[in-house]
């Protein structure tokens, strides 16, 4: 897993899922990509959290849970970031672990984080809402899935 | 920007004639520089806005024109609901009435200067800023609903600052038409501890110099001398106005098709003003409206209270409050006759030009304040509507220049504790709770926002008053 500013290779994936950024002129682009589209929405969230702070360093301990509905898998993984915002802001949560399932269009997932601690996150620029820009939901020629947006920062 | 794309009139204005679905023209506010540096989806935004119903005169873009949601930010464009216009959400977009206000102090740089670490100390400790930071006030179910009602207006009831102040914010403080019945519950959980907080991102609270003015005796006439130290606070609605935005731009998206509305861009999301859903995201939006002003009202008595304990003697009176962001019923002459107009202004700013009856009654004869800020290493500056701008896009301006690279490359090529030192050696003190996030918005991350307002004025949107430069900046 890293942070990349590249496009997404069509052509050769990496063998293990993993999430990017990708450029946006004043915000940021985040993509999760793997095996199933379930994991790629899981590391699309992973993604986003890495846009304000580092995963690796929040400790997992309290569970959330979301359930999300929507017509089509793309509006449905901009619903699922944005519930993960809504949480994230009102009760000051940062989350580094997430499971999702997926059926049809409906999602129940659960996230695992703490409290923001200001001092051992350095939290940057809040996320302030996933856009419906460079939003895609799709699978590549190597069987991965890709889902990916831009995120308003 | 390909400008063989569109037709220059002068040398600050370039049209795109309709094509296609536009149902009205693109008109381009900047210099040729200006303009080859806009990325493409400028174009794409400025043409997708002109296909929009109920549009009037054209889909304008203003020099710091860049990538946006649906509408380019700087972007604006006003829609009449009497012949099926629309209101959009995307063209207001997640931070709701973001703004910027300024405040004089009485003070000169050597005043500031052998307290300049304790200010800007104070200032940090008072200002709540950054992720995870809340409020000293908890709103709960009553105070959100007075709040959401009243604004500024409601602010300064509860003792945050002074009745005067209302005098100098847009709609006196308090937008009429909010409907806090049409905020949704989440976002007003969202927001409960978060009155009186700067944010994170490009929003914060600086400390300024003025160094230069501009088109004597305007600056005279607005109280402003060469050396005054000003107070800048930049924020917005917070996490009630991107809630709102976020549902919103759902609801309209999911009901496109019920109005009949062909989305060139998701984006774009929008409902014909006089629909329920129209009228709902009015009513929401200006609810959020009221959030921000009383919002940067709180954080205003923030300031004040700080300032009090380090230079008593200072006074910081209210110069003016600008907001971006909205979307505002205005009336304008169009073709000899005055129209109702829903003008959206996206990361645009409102220049009422001399005259116009919504400036201060003190104003009246100089136009409307509009503030530009810049990065916390350059310059912000203070302009004035003008008459020909009420012509040229409903009276509206830039709100500042737009990034020249992105948050990754940004910290790629530098580290925020360098970036803090090397601005402490210019005299300029940074305080922020995240280095990475200094490093995001370090000065050269930004384009150049002298060249914006420029062609701001060249292209006579508004007239340049006073540069200020920063002399403490605290960040989210």
């Amino acid at each position: 897993m890293g942070m990349t500013e590249k496009p997404i290779s069509m052509d050769a994936g990496e063998p293990s899922p993993r999430w990017e950024h990708f450029p946006h002129d004043a915000d940021m682009g985040i993509r999760g990509i793997g095996h199933s589209k379930a994991e790629a929405f899981e590391q699309a969230a992973l993604a986003m959290t890495a846009v304000t702070l580092d995963p690796d360093k929040i400790h997992p301990h309290l569970k959330r849970s979301f359930s999300c509905e929507a017509p089509d898998d793309e509006l449905l993984l901009v619903d699922w970031l944005n519930a993960l915002v809504c949480e994230m802001d009102t009760h000051k949560m940062a989350f580094s672990r997430f499971h999702v399932l997926l059926n049809n269009h409906h999602m129940e997932a659960s996230a695992w984080g703490e409290p923001v601690d200001r001092g051992r996150h350095e939290p940057a620029a809040e996320v302030k809402g996933a856009t419906y820009t460079e939003l895609s939901v799709h699978q590549i020629p190597n069987g991965f899935w890709v889902a990916q947006c831009v995120v308003d920062v | 920007m390909d400008l063989s794309l569109l037709t220059p009139v002068s040398e600050h204005e370039w049209h795109i004639l309709p094509t296609g679905q536009m149902r009205v023209p693109g008109i381009v506010y900047a210099s040729e520089d200006l303009v080859r540096d806009m990325d493409h989806k400028v174009y794409e935004q400025i043409t997708n806005v002109a296909t929009l119903p109920g549009i009037v005169q054209a889909s304008y873009a203003m020099p710091d024109a860049h990538w946006g949601y649906g509408f380019p930010i700087g972007g604006v464009a006003a829609f009449d609901a009497d012949r099926g216009g629309v209101v959009s959400a995307g063209g207001v977009g997640f931070d709701i009435s973001c703004g910027v206000r300024a405040l004089y102090t009485g003070l000169q740089r050597k005043d500031i200067e052998p307290v300049k670490q304790e200010l800007a100390d104070i200032l940090y400790r008072n200002v709540p800023a950054g992720v995870g930071s809340t409020g000293r006030l908890h709103l709960d179910t009553k105070g959100m609903h007075a709040m959401l009602s009243g604004g500024a207006q409601w602010a300064v009831k509860q003792g945050y600052g002074r009745p005067e102040d209302l005098n100098r914010i847009e709609e006196h403080g308090c937008m009429q038409g909010a409907l806090p019945d049409c905020v949704s519950d989440q976002a007003k959980k969202r927001q409960q501890d978060e009155m009186g907080t700067l944010g994170s991102g490009n929003h914060y609270l600086e400390i300024q110099e003025v160094v230069e003015t501009y088109h004597v005796p305007l600056p005279q006439q607005l109280g402003i001398q060469h050396g005054d130290i000003l107070v800048s606070i930049h924020c917005g609605s917070r996490g009630l106005g991107h809630q709102i935005g976020t549902e919103f731009l759902k609801k309209m998206v999911m009901a496109a098709c019920h109005y009949g509305i062909s989305l060139p861009d998701r984006e774009l999301a929008c409902a014909p003003i006089d629909s329920p859903l129209g009228q709902e995201y009015l009513g929401a939006m200006r609810a959020a409206i009221n959030c921000a002003l009383a919002n940067r009202q709180i954080v205003t008595h923030l300031v004040r209270q700080a300032f009090a304990d380090i230079l008593p003697h200072a006074d910081l009176s209210l110069m003016y409050d600008v907001s971006h962001n909205t979307c505002k019923v205005e009336e304008h002459w169009i073709e000899n006759q005055s129209r109702r107009l829903f003008v959206h202004r996206k990361g645009a700013t409102r220049a009422f030009g001399p005259g116009h009856p919504d400036i201060p009654p003190d104003l009246q004869t100089i136009g409307q304040p509009v503030l530009i800020g810049g990065t916390m290493g350059t310059f912000s500056y203070l302009l004035v509507g003008t008459a020909e701008s009420m012509k040229m896009a409903y009276g509206s301006a830039c709100h500042g220049a737009g990034r020249s690279m992105s948050r990754h490359q940004a910290t790629r090529r530098w580290k925020g504790g360098a970036v803090i030192e090397e601005l402490a050696r210019e005299g300029i003190l940074i305080r922020s709770p995240s280095r990475r996030g200094v490093a995001e918005e370090a000065p050269g991350a930004y384009k150049d926002v002298t060249a914006v307002v420029d062609a701001a004025e060249a292209a006579q949107l508004a007239r340049k008053v006073v540069k200020m430069r920063p002399l403490i900046c605290i960040k989210g």
